[in-house]
C-alpha cells in the first residue's frame, strides 16, 4: 500500500557540513551501530552523562542514531556538588536545548555526612560520591544498560573492556571471565538484576574525539578553551580558584593565568594546564604535539597502578 | 616523525616540495583505520613489539612512561621501559607475567590509523586470539629466529586463516641474535610460505627485525645490520595493506530497530552490511520475501542519494510492509540464502565446549534464533587435519557443525559476506557467549533424506563418469571428510545392500 500524501518527506537542510573522513565516518558508524542494538536489545537503558567532551560527542551520536526520533533513553549525571560551576550551566542549557530527559543523582548519606574531597581524600571521596552515588542511580533506576563514554586508550585496564561489558547486581566487573566479543555480534542477554556497559566510543582515541568534535562543530564546556583564570597550585595541580568551597592552605595564593583543561571531573580534583588555546583548532594543534596523557590530570588515576581497575571492579565506570 | 622519516625517498621528497608533508598529514585520515591482529608464542617478543609500535610511534605519552619507569624499576641495557608491564593492564596479568585477555592499542602513523588487537600467546588463551582475529584485516605473525615455526605459530595462522584474514606479516622476530643471518630467516620464511599455501594464504610479507632494538619496525635497519634486507618495515607493509570492504556483494540491512516517532514516519535502522543501495532501487525484507521500493535514505546530516557497506543509515520504504528487528532488507536480485539448515566452522570459547544436539541461542546480524548444533569433524591444530566423528568440542576447539533452525535462518556464506556469514552462540543456561562460528553452506534437504547420527551416510550409486565430475568440483572437495566413496559392479552393490539392509 502506498504512503498517504500526508507523509513527510524528511528534506536536507539548506546548508550541511562537508562529509567526515573515511576514519571518523568508520568510528561514527561503529558507534551509531552500537547504540542502535542496545536500545534495541535493553528494556531500559540510559546514558551516563559527565558533561565532559567525550560525553559531549557520545550525546551527539545518539541524536545521529536516533534521528529523527527523540533520544529514547534518559541521560544520567552523577552530581558530587563539587563539579565547576560552568559545568552545571552547561549541562542544563543542552539538556533544554536538546529535549533530553535528564536525571541528576547526588548521593544523599555522603551528602549529609559531608563528605569532601579535601576532607576524606580522593579516593574515599570517589568511592562514595561517584562510585557508590553511580551504583545507587542505576538501582534507583532500576536501568539494565548504561553507555558510557569511556574509550580503550585512556587506561590499561580499559584497553581490556569489552564494548558490552557485563556487571553482575551489585555491578561488579571481572576482568578475567569477560564474555567473548567477537566482530561486531553484541551478547545482550542477561539475567533479572544483571546489567551491561555499553561502549560505544571504545575505539576513538583523544585525537579522535577532537577532530570529531571540530567537524560536528558539537558544543563544549568552555573550561576546555584556554583563558585567563583563577588558580592554586596544589600537589603539582593547578586547582580552579572560583569556587568558595576552596580553602587557601598556609602557604598557598590564588594566581592568575592562561589555563584550560583536558579533561573535566570535580574541580579539587582536575588539574589544568597552561595554554593559550582559545580555539578548537589551538586545542587540537597541542594536542598533536602533547608529551603527557589526559589522564595525567586526574588525581583519582594516580593513587597507585591498576587504581582503575580497581575502581572499574567496585562498579566505577 | 615515523616511517616516512626512514624511507629516503620520502624525505627527499618532503625537501623538494615543501607542502608535501602537511599534504601526507591530510591524507592520514583518507582511510579507514586498519585492524590488525598480533600473535604468535610465548616468548616470540610480542609485548616488546606491540610496545616498541607505540613508543616509535609516539604514543606512549611520558606520563604512562613514567608510570612504566616507576613500575618495571629497572630498565633493559636500552634503557627502555618494560614494554609488557605497559600493555598488560590486568593485577592478574601484572602478577602471572603473562597476557590473559584480548587488549586494543592504538597508533597512527601520517598516513593511517591503526586498531591493534593484541592477543594472548598462551595455548588455553586461544579462544581470546579468535575473537581478536574475528575483525581484523591483517595478522602480525611473530616467530623467533632462534626457535623458527613453533606449533603455537602455525595454530595461530590456521586459526587467523579460518577467520578470514587474508593478510599476513611474518615478523621473523630477534633476528639479531642469529647474528642477522639471511639464510635463517629465508628458511623460516620459505617454511611458512609452504605452510601457509595449505591454508590458502596468499599475500605474505615477511620481514626479519629485532622488535627489541627496534630493526625494521617503524625504523628501517639500515645497511649496518642487514644489508641483504631492502624489504618493508613492518609500518610500511601495514600501511600498506588494504581494509577489508563488503560493497562487492548483494544489498544487506539487518534492521537493527523500527523508527517510527510519528505517525507520518517509518524508518529502518541498521548498518549496510553488504552492497550498496539508492533510492528507486527494489528491495525484498527476508524472511518474508515481502518486496518494496526504497524511498529515502535518512541521516541526521543530510537525505543522502546512495548507502554504501559500513554506513549507519534509516531507510523507508514506498510502501506499508510489516518489518521488524530481526528481518534483513535484501537487493532483490542478488538475495542471501534461506533455510532450516545450514553447515558452519566454529570455534567453542568456554570450558562446557559445545555439546551436541543441545538447543541454543544463535545471533546473526540482528536475529537471534532458537539451532541445534550438530559437531560433524574436529580440526587437528598441529596437523592442520580435520578428524572425522567429532562429538562433543571442547574449549578452544575449531569444529564443523551442522546447525539446524526451527525457524527460516537467514545467511551468506561467510567467505562472501564477513557480517551475513558471522554468529554467535549463547548458551541459554549461562547466558555467556560460548562459540564463533563462520557459515560454509546451505544444506540442501535430499528429498527429506536427513542424516540423524554422525557416521551415518546418504548412498548415491552414480555412473563412473558423473561420479568422477561430482568428485572434482570445490564443493565435493571441501566436503572430502563428510564422504566415503567405493567403487563396485552392481552385483557387488546388491551384496552390499543385502547386508546393510539390517541398518536401513
Amino acid at each position: 500500500m502506498p504512503l498517504s500524501a500526508q507523509e513527510t518527506e524528511i528534506k536536507n537542510p539548506p546548508v550541511s557540513r562537508p562529509p567526515l573522513d573515511p576514519h571518523l565516518k568508520a568510528l561514527e558508524n561503529e558507534a551509531i551501530h552500537i547504540f542502535r542494538e542496545v536500545a534495541a536489545e535493553f528494556e531500559k537503558p540510559v546514558m551516563l552523562y559527565s558533561i565532559g567532551k567525550d560525553s559531549s560527542v557520545l550525546l551527539h551520536l545518539a541524536r545521529k542514531a536516533f534521528f529523527p526520533g527523540r533520544v529514547p533513553f534518559p541521560l544520567l549525571h552523577v552530581d558530587t556538588t563539587w563539579k565547576f560551576q560552568e559545568m552545571i550551566a552547561f549541562r542544563d542549557e543542552i539538556a533544554e536545548k536538546y529535549d533530553l530527559d535528564l536525571v541528576v543523582h547526588t548521593n544523599a548519606r555522603g551528602k549529609a555526612e559531608n563528605i569532601t574531597p579535601f576532607t576524606h581524600g580522593s579516593s574515599f571521596y570517589t568511592d562514595v560520591m561517584k562510585t557508590e552515588a553511580l551504583r545507587q542511580a542505576l538501582d534507583a533506576g532500576g536501568y539494565d544498560a548504561a553507555f558510557g563514554g569511556a574509550r580503550r586508550d585512556e587506561e590499561a585496564s580499559r584497553a581490556k573492556e569489552r564494548i558490552y561489558s557485563f556487571r553482575t547486581p551489585d555491578h561488579k566487573w571481572d576482568p578475567r571471565n569477560q564474555r567473548p566479543e567477537l566482530w561486531n555480534i553484541y551478547n545482550g542477554m542477561i539475567r533479572q538484576g544483571e546489567s551491561v556497559r555499553a561502549f560505544p566510543l571504545s575505539n576513538w582515541t583523544e585525537v579522535d574525539i577532537w577532530r570529531y568534535i571540530q567537524a560536528e562543530d558539537i558544543p563544549l564546556v568552555p573550561l576546555y578553551y584556554a583563558a585567563e583564570r583563577p588558580y592554586v597550585e596544589r600537589d603539582g595541580m593547578m586547582i580552579l580558584a572560583e569556587d568558595p568551597r576552596l580553602e587557601l592552605k598556609p602557604g598557598e595564593e590564588v594566581r592568575h593565568g592562561m589555563i584550560r583543561f583536558r579533561t573535566l571531573g570535580c574541580f579539587p580534583l582536575t588539574g589544568a594546564i597552561r595554554s593559550s588555546a582559545t580555539t578548537l583548532e589551538e586545542v587540537i594543534a597541542e594536542l598533536e604535539i602533547a608529551t603527557v596523557s589526559e589522564r595525567q590530570g586526574r588525581a583519582i588515576d594516580r593513587d597507585q597502578s591498576g587504581s582503575m581497575e580497581k575502581k572499574k571492579r567496585e562498579g566505577y565506570f | 616523525m615515523t616511517a616516512s622519516a626512514s624511507t629516503g625517498a620520502a624525505s627527499t621528497g618532503a625537501t623538494i616540495l615543501p607542502f608535501a608533508e602537511p599534504a601526507a598529514k591530510a591524507g592520514a585520515r583518507d582511510m579507514r583505520p586498519l585492524r590488525l591482529i598480533t600473535c604468535g608464542s610465548v616468548d616470540d617478543g610480542k609485548s616488546t613489539l606491540i610496545g616498541r609500535l607505540l613508543w616509535d610511534t609516539k604514543a606512549v605519552k611520558e606520563d604512562q612512561a613514567t608510570t612504566l619507569a616507576r613500575d618495571s624499576g629497572s630498565q633493559n641495557d636500552l634503557g627502555l621501559p618494560d614494554f609488557a608491564l605497559l600493555l598488560d593492564g590486568l593485577q592478574a596479568e601484572r602478577e602471572q607475567g603473562i597476557t590473559i585477555d584480548v587488549a586494543y592499542r592504538y597508533f597512527a602513523t601520517e598516513r593511517r590509523s591503526f586498531i591493534v588487537a593484541d592477543t594472548p600467546g598462551h595455548e588455553q588463551y586461544t579462544r581470546n586470539m579468535a575473537t581478536g582475529a574475528s575483525t581484523a584485516d591483517l595478522a602480525v605473525l611473530l616467530a623467533d629466529a632462534r626457535a623458527g615455526l613453533l606449533e603455537q605459530t602455525r595454530r595461530h595462522a590456521t586459526i587467523a586463516a579460518l577467520m578470514g584474514i587474508k593478510q599476513f606479516v611474518l615478523a621473523v622476530n630477534k633476528i639479531d641474535l642469529v647474528d642477522y643471518d639471511e639464510a635463517i630467516f629465508d628458511q623460516i620464511s620459505q617454511d611458512f610460505r609452504q605452510f601457509a599455501q595449505s591454508l590458502g594464504i596468499r599475500q605474505i610479507t615477511a620481514i626479519p627485525m629485532s622488535a627489541l632494538k627496534g630493526e625494521n619496525v617503524v625504523y628501517a635497519a639500515g645497511d649496518a645490520s642487514m644489508p641483504w634486507y631492502d624489504g618493508p618495515t613492518l609500518v610500511e607493509a601495514l600501511e600498506l595493506a588494504t581494509v577489508r570492504s563488503a560493497q562487492a556483494g548483494g544489498f544487506r540491512l539487518p534492521v537493527q530497530r523500527v523508527s517510527r516517532p510519528g505517525e507520518s514516519f517509518r524508518g529502518y535502522q541498521g548498518t549496510v552490511s553488504g552492497g550498496a543501495i539508492k533510492p528507486g532501487d527494489s528491495v525484498a525484507i527476508l524472511p518474508s520475501g515481502t518486496v518494496a521500493n526504497v524511498k529515502q535514505i535518512v541521516t541526521f546530516d543530510l537525505v543522502r542519494n546512495a548507502a554504501v557497506a559500513g554506513d549507519a543509515v534509516t531507510l523507508v520504504l514506498d510502501r506499508q510492509v510489516d518489518v521488524s528487528r530481526g528481518d534483513m532488507i535484501v537487493s532483490i536480485d542478488a538475495q542471501p540464502m534461506t533455510g532450516h539448515h545450514f553447515d558452519a566452522q566454529l570455534v567453542a570459547l568456554q570450558p562446557g565446549g559445545i555439546e551436541p544436539g543441545k538447543r541454543y541461542w544463535l545471533k546473526s546480524g540482528t536475529r537471534r534464533q532458537r539451532v541445534s548444533v550438530e559437531p560433524l569433524s574436529q580440526l587437528e591444530l598441529a596437523t592442520g587435519n580435520w578428524l572425522p566423528h567429532a562429538t562433543a568440542l571442547g574449549m578452544n576447539a575449531i569444529g564443523k557443525v551442522r546447525l539446524s533452525f526451527d525457524e527460516q535462518a537467514i545467511f551468506d556464506t561467510y567467505e562472501q559476506n564477513r557480517a551475513t556469514g558471522a554468529f554467535i552462540l549463547i548458551d541459554p543456561d549461562t547466558l555467556n557467549t560460548v562459540a564463533g562460528g563462520m557459515i560454509t553452506a546451505q544444506r540442501t534437504d535430499l528429498g527429506g533424506i536427513q542424516i540423524q547420527r554422525e557416521g551415518e551416510r546418504i548412498i548415491l550409486s552414480l555412473p563412473a563418469d558423473l561420479a568422477e565430475q561430482l568428485m572434482a568440483t570445490d564443493i565435493f572437495l571441501k566436503r572430502r571428510d563428510e564422504t566415503s566413496i567405493r567403487r563396485m559392479t552392481a552385483s557387488q552393490a546388491s551384496e552390499f545392500f543385502s547386508d546393510a539392509a539390517s541398518d536401513i
